[in-house]
């Protein structure tokens, strides 16, 4: 069954691929591709919910020996928050993305990078996680590049190279680990690491990793590529890209230091801490600090990234939980965000907010629709940003980390500034002579998307009690490996 | 569920508005003030008294059990207070904002956003669970955000908004952060457990912490100093706002959560060092502010933050008479402020002018409103039958037990102040001598009978003051106090020295009434002169400062050149992980033993660095090209020296044909411009050895134990016997690990689109590169000899893909064999010739390729076996061996790696 979310997007790029000609056809299967692919992400949550964690030894060679694809509840969480924003952003692309981009490829290298980020979700291999990895890098390179705007290839360019870095990084700590262990798979690995000789080796590849993936999910100080980049290509691919590409990164942060590398925790976990501080304060400066409304939301994102590694950094079930719930929260918060910008740049032609202005009158349904995700990223009640943030200090709090707490608290204050400002900037200064109206009605396809996704994303907060009762479940369970490393190598010998 | 029932019926009727409105019009401010006043009446008058005993009510809903969120709301004197307040003035409020903002295009809006404050407000006071408090908290903050913004073309307008918001929202953080420190010290968010637990929480270490950070949101939001200074910017807002978010409740919120937490923190001994201190600072700083306004609003907004520090004074005190008195001092000034906010609107309706300077003679033209004026400057300044009278004489009751003279005379200058300004405004705008004429429209029923209505209760409230006290104040003394039993208010108490106190204060207020001009002067020039001093200036200050300093960090950080970021992401590498080996390997750092190097080890070690070096001082890119080619054969070599051929061989493939594509475009590029200096570095250097010795000694370490691999024998084992292949490395790619190759082919795939859109594919800015056209001469011996080589390295590549799962070969080789085939006869004769020869397009040889693949995995799960299973026929043929599924999936990487081969090379020729 799970192998599905990896196969079904991949067969549907290649379909993609055989009808590059015809872009009304590809548009109208996007759509059903997509609702096949959350379809099929929902049916493997409810079976993670009732049966446990689920794996498959592909080639049927037995573990360790084979590759292994695992689904355990977080993994199943990101598949269907990944096939439902699949959904969303493949309507939204009917009323975005333009003929010349949809002939060059736009849907191939769509679904060619929902099947990495799946595929990574899935991954229960190190050196398989690192193809799907690869496969993500190399799809969402194109993307940004896609188009060829002189804007985009340096974006991409800049995008490309720190990624490589974090590759090859990353493959030389899984050369690294190999020679150590002796097996690419997770689940014995994990058993293994816990006799290697002398420990502190194994701390030394596992801060290799974590620069590998913080590189790819934007951590300070490695951050640079994705303010670089994000604004450069059509508002589709970077809501897809804010949505899901650090976050794999975060995932696989999420997955090693709770399964691999927790015998020297007080180290690493302080290092992550101390990294997510940084990384919370720098974004949102950096925030402050724009006025093009695309490179403002770029920015937060990296400063959200900050939270989600805090509540790895806490290393406590209930900061694990939290940092989840966060991660679906900051997902479907900025991705609407993202959304609602390309709305407005639809109307206004701008992302410029000296030019913007005036949408509060002409607009007020649009305007709620950027309050409401602008306001849950702040943290504001009864909102999906509050509980994350809430759950967040409580385990701060009593893992007596005040510090992270204080620091998390400064930035939101920075969040509520820098949204605000694109309220006041964008939605309540009237408008500038100079700037026009493009259109009066906004594209149904743009639109009715966004709204689904901010309705999603408000009951995420309205709705936090069973969304946050699975992210608890999820933490439990990453939280004890015993439980993935049964599922997937059979009893404990 | 009437108190839910009831918040939740003002947000539906906050949703109706815009609908109301197009149905109603012009109407819509009138009923739906009249429904909401009467519904107060009705609910808080009749039902609630007549059925509930001791006025306490208590229900809760499951919401967020695990986050401990419920919707929980409890109801007692206090809260009643506090919603009777909300909803009585409300509905007034609601009435005369309809007449108000009557020929505003936004009335409708107006009104949504008043009545969800409302809903909100009434929120806070009925929340039995602290973050449902900290919810409709927030939800107050918003909706005073967006009011105080509502005429949002003015710049004023919008930056009184925004910094109302940040200085409340900041202060709510913190508030957030002690509920949470409360949660952790009780394990729940429940107002009403804190209360039954409070000697338990207030022996938790944590507990002083907790009330300071909720002390400070109540600060922020009920404007006290050295937060009050967003109060009087937020007079932006519309007047009806003003009056009623902030004078007669929002602004109570902070004063309401100190006495809701009273029974708590009250007996904290930080609680009596703070609290008073600070409610006496804002008591007379505001008071004294005051006097330097000119505008009416600005005047009332020092003069609320005044009554605001009283407030906050007196729950310090905690004493049971100054308990006593915050709850009438809080009736009393809701009433007058917000009739006195509601007549400089009327004034500003009529004349269109706030200066209180200018303003006078008006009493003709507004009547009415000249009579609500002036019984509510009464009330405030203190003079008998009004309640603002008694309220005065409790609160100097309350100071003059303290016994402390400091306190007293404080107390004093701001009640004079307060009192003398009240004369001001009540009667100089209708009597003084106007500046100028003005010409004042006649005033309506709708904007002289609310405040009208709020000075006549502030008058009965004081003529029946048993009543008072029986139906409002007592049950809210008892809420905060439970020990206070008796609540007794009458207006006469015989001579005692607090009313010669409050004698003094009228009489003082009277005589500033005539020096009122050159006071305001004087005050302004005085209050100009420390202006830099004020908190105000401070927090703008700050803010600036930190947002300077985030523009210029991100300035340093984001710079904009990639060679930097590559720097820092290098220099991070190295610090941490030398950092991490030096304090986590502790000194011990355990060599592999050493295996003597061979001669050829040393020649192609030798080779690959010096080629290294020169790559990055060349500056022709023919040279770059050569070298790196240099490298991968060297790599090569090193592969097949270490037994290794299949690998040898992919990258002997690779690198040729990664060099013929290098020489196919580069002649395409633009020209090399040296960007680095000509003599290196040293930095650089230093960075790069020291990249490169890390990666080393890792390298050491790690293998200075030998592993204990079980799966390279597991795969020595099992290749034969159960994937039926001789060649363990074939067997690993298309069966034991098919899926990596999967993934490898579908990079591959992506890279060729990659490639396709980079080239084909320009938008935007059309400046593309102009390109020498050069004349290639053609060699006739390539030509045709390339028609020989052709299908014979065709035929080759194939036999190595059919031979691959035995021997050397495979479907990576194969492929590139068969591109490099295919290449070279594009190059010899045409590319379009090779376009006819092949007669598919490449785009679909790589789907295809791919579709292989995948449906090979595939087929095994007809049968049941999980994805990438091998399934195999019975017999054997010759050269190919066993024929299964993982051949198939060989053919489908061998058909992708020619097509992506063929798509990168055809696109190139194209252009």
């Amino acid at each position: 069954m799970i192998v599905f979310v990896v196969i079904a997007p991949l067969t549907f790029a290649i379909l993609m691929l055989l009808l590059s000609n015809r872009p009304q056809i590809q548009r109208w299967i996007s759509l059903l591709a997509s609702a096949t692919i959350l379809t099929i992400a929902v049916l493997i949550f409810r079976l993670t919910l009732t049966n446990g964690i689920q794996t498959i030894q592909a080639g049927n060679w037995r573990a360790p020996f084979g590759i292994t694809l695992v689904v355990d509840t977080f993994s199943a969480v990101m598949l269907v928050i990944s096939g439902a924003l699949a959904l969303i952003l493949a309507a939204y692309s009917i009323g975005q993305i333009d003929p010349q981009r949809t002939k060059a490829g736009f849907y191939p290298l769509f679904f060619f990078l929902l099947t990495g980020v799946n595929g990574a979700f899935c991954a229960g291999d190190l050196f398989n996680l690192y193809v799907w990895f690869e496969v993500m890098l190399m799809a969402s390179f194109v993307l940004i590049a896609l188009g060829g705007e002189r804007t985009q290839i340096e974006g991409a360019v800049k995008y490309l190279i720190p990624n490589l870095l974090a590759s090859t990084l990353f493959l030389c700590a899984i050369g690294l680990l190999y020679n150590m262990v002796g097996t690419l798979n997770m689940a014995e690995m994990a058993l293994r690491l816990n006799h290697v000789q002398p420990y502190g080796q194994v701390t030394v590849v596992a801060v290799l990793l974590l620069i590998a993936f913080g590189i790819k999910s934007a951590l300070f100080p490695l951050f640079f590529w994705l303010p670089a980049s994000y604004h450069t290509p059509p508002v589709t691919i970077t809501a897809l890209f804010s949505g899901l590409l650090t976050k794999v990164g975060v995932y696989a942060l999420y997955r090693v230091f709770t399964l691999l590398f927790t015998q020297d925790a007080v180290y690493t976990h302080t290092l992550i801490l101390i990294l997510a501080g940084f990384t919370m304060v720098t974004g949102v400066f950096g925030a402050t600090a724009q006025t093009d409304m695309r490179r403002l939301l770029s920015f937060h994102i990296i400063s959200q990234i900050g939270y989600l590694l805090m509540g790895l950094g806490l290393f406590r079930q209930q900061a694990l939980a939290a940092g989840m719930y966060f991660m679906v929260h900051v997902i479907l918060a900025k991705t609407a965000l993202f959304m609602v910008s390309g709305i407005i740049f639809e109307l206004k032609g701008s992302y410029n907010l000296k030019k913007l202005g005036g949408l509060y009158a002409a607009k007020p349904s649009l305007s709620l629709m950027f309050l409401l995700p602008a306001l849950s990223l702040a943290g504001l009640p009864p909102l999906s940003g509050f509980f994350a943030k809430l759950v967040l200090i409580i385990a701060g709090f009593e893992l007596q980390q005040y510090l992270i707490v204080a620091v998390g608290l400064f930035v939101s204050f920075f969040t509520l500034y820098s949204m605000t400002k694109i309220w006041n900037e964008a939605f309540w200064k009237s408008t500038s002579e100079d700037a026009h109206t493009t259109v009066a009605r906004v594209n149904a396809w743009l639109w009715v998307p966004t709204l689904a996704l901010v309705a999603l994303s408000t009951a995420a907060g309205v709705l936090a009690a069973p969304l946050y009762g699975v992210c608890q479940m999820a933490a439990m369970q990453i939280s004890n490996p015993s439980t993935y490393i049964t599922a997937v190598l059979g009893a404990m010998p | 569920m009437l108190l839910p029932g009831y918040v939740f019926f003002l947000i539906l009727l906050s949703a109706l508005t815009p609908w109301l409105y197009r149905w109603l019009r012009g109407r819509t401010g009138t009923l739906l003030g009249l429904l909401i006043l009467l519904s107060a009446v009705m609910l808080w008058g009749w039902w609630l008294p007549s059925n509930i005993q001791h006025q306490t009510l208590h229900t809760s809903f499951d919401w967020a059990t695990q986050l401990g969120v419920a919707f929980s709301f409890h109801l007692d004197g206090l809260s009643y207070l506090m919603a009777v307040l909300i909803t009585g003035i409300g509905g007034l409020i609601i009435m005369y904002g309809g007449a108000y903002l009557a020929n505003h295009p936004s009335l409708p809006r107006f009104l949504t956003i008043v009545l969800l404050f409302m809903s909100a407000m009434l929120g806070v006071v009925l929340s039995g669970n602290a973050l449902l408090l900290f919810l409709f908290w927030e939800l107050t903050s918003i909706t005073s955000f967006l009011l105080i913004g509502f005429d949002h073309d003015r710049p004023n307008a919008r930056a009184g908004a925004w910094q109302a918001l940040l200085v409340t929202a900041s202060g709510g953080l913190a508030m957030l952060a002690g509920f949470a420190l409360l949660y952790i010290t009780s394990n729940t968010f429940e107002i009403q457990t804190w209360l039954q637990h409070a000697q338990d929480i207030q022996q938790h270490p944590l507990a002083p912490a907790a009330f300071i950070l909720i002390l400070i949101g109540a600060m922020a939001k009920s404007a006290q100093f050295p937060f009050h200074f967003w109060l009087p910017n937020a007079m932006e807002a519309p007047t009806p706002v003003s009056a009623y978010l902030h004078s007669a409740t929002m602004v109570k919120a902070g004063v309401y959560l100190l006495a809701r937490l009273f029974p708590l923190f009250g007996s904290l001994p930080i609680w009596g060092n703070s609290v008073p201190l600070i409610g006496m600072i804002t008591l007379t700083g505001g008071a004294l502010l005051a006097l330097g306004q000119t505008d009416l609003k600005r005047i009332l907004a020092y003069t609320t933050v005044g009554a605001l520090g009283g407030l906050v004074f007196l729950l310090g005190l905690g004493t049971p008479i100054a308990i006593k008195a915050m709850p009438v001092f809080l009736l009393a000034h809701a009433l007058y402020k917000g009739c006195l906010f509601l007549v400089a609107g009327g004034i500003d309706h009529a004349v269109h002018n706030r200066n209180i300077t200018e303003l006078g003679g008006l009493s003709k033209a507004m009547p009415y409103t000249a009579l609500a004026a002036v019984l509510s400057s009464l009330a405030m300044v203190g003079l008998p039958p009004f309640l603002g009278f008694i309220a005065k004489e409790l609160s100097y009751e309350s100071i003059l037990t303290t016994g402390d003279p400091m306190l007293t005379v404080l107390a004093v200058i701001g009640f004079v102040a307060m009192a003398g300004v009240a004369l001001w405004l009540g009667f100089a705008p209708f009597w003084a001598k106007p500046a100028r004429q003005f010409h004042p429209h006649a005033e309506t029923p709708p904007l002289y009978l609310p405040p009208l209505i709020l000075a006549l209760c502030g008058l009965l409230t004081g003529i029946a003051p048993q009543t008072t006290a029986n139906m409002l104040i007592k049950p809210a003394v008892m809420a905060i106090s439970p020990q206070v039993s008796t609540v007794k208010l009458t207006l006469w108490h015989g001579v005692t020295p607090y009313l010669l106190l409050s004698a003094l204060t009228v009489l003082l207020a009277g005589a500033m009434y005539p020096l009122r001009h050159s006071l305001i002067a004087l005050a302004t020039r005085l209050w100009n002169k420390v202006r830099f001093l004020g908190p105000a200036n401070l927090y703008n200050k700050a803010l600036e400062t930190i947002l300077a300093f985030a523009a210029w960090q991100t300035r340093m950080l984001q710079s904009g050149y990639l060679r930097f970021y590559v720097l820092v992401i290098a220099l991070t590498t190295i610090a941490l992980t030398t950092y991490t080996a030096w304090t986590r390997l502790a000194g011990s750092f355990p060599l592999p033993a050493w295996t003597a190097p061979r001669f050829y080890d040393y020649v192609l070690t030798a080779i690959i660095i010096i080629a290294a070096i020169t790559v990055t001082r060349t500056t022709s890119r023919l040279a770059t090209i050569a070298m790196l080619g240099a490298i991968g054969y060297s790599i090569a070599i090193l592969f097949m020296l270490y037994s290794a051929p299949d690998l040898s061989m992919v990258q002997f493939a690779i690198e040729t044909l990664t060099v013929i594509l290098f020489v196919l475009v580069i002649y395409r590029l633009p020209k090399f411009i040296q960007r680095t200096r000509r003599i290196p570095n040293v930095s650089d250097l230093i960075i790069s050895l020291a990249s490169g010795g890390l990666m080393t000694l890792l390298m050491l370490l790690v293998s200075s134990h030998a592993s204990e691999s079980t799966v390279s024998d597991f795969y020595s084992r099992n290749s034969l016997s159960n994937a039926y292949g001789r060649n363990i490395v074939n067997v690993i790619l298309v069966d034991f690990r098919g899926l990596d190759t999967l993934g490898e082919i579908t990079v591959l795939a992506i890279a060729a689109i990659g490639v396709l859109a980079l080239i084909q594919l320009t938008l935007g800015d059309k400046e593309t590169l102009s390109i020498p056209q050069r004349k290639i001469q053609k060699s006739i011996l390539l030509e045709s000899s390339a028609l020989y080589m052709t299908p014979l390295l065709l035929i080759f590549s194939i036999f190595l893909l059919l031979r691959g799962h035995n021997k050397i070969g495979g479907g990576f080789v194969g492929g590139l064999v068969a591109a490099s085939a295919l290449m070279l006869y594009a190059i010899a004769i045409s590319p379009d010739a090779l376009r006819k020869l092949i007669s598919i397009k490449p785009r679909l040889l790589v789907a295809s390729g791919l579709f292989i693949a995948l449906v090979s995995g595939l087929i095994g799960m007809l049968w049941g076996k999980p994805f990438m299973t091998g399934l195999w026929l019975p017999q054997t043929f010759a050269v190919i061996g066993k024929v299964g599924t993982p051949i198939l999936f060989d053919v489908g990487v061998y058909l992708a790696v020619i097509g992506v081969v063929l798509w990168i090379l055809l696109t190139f020729a194209k252009e």
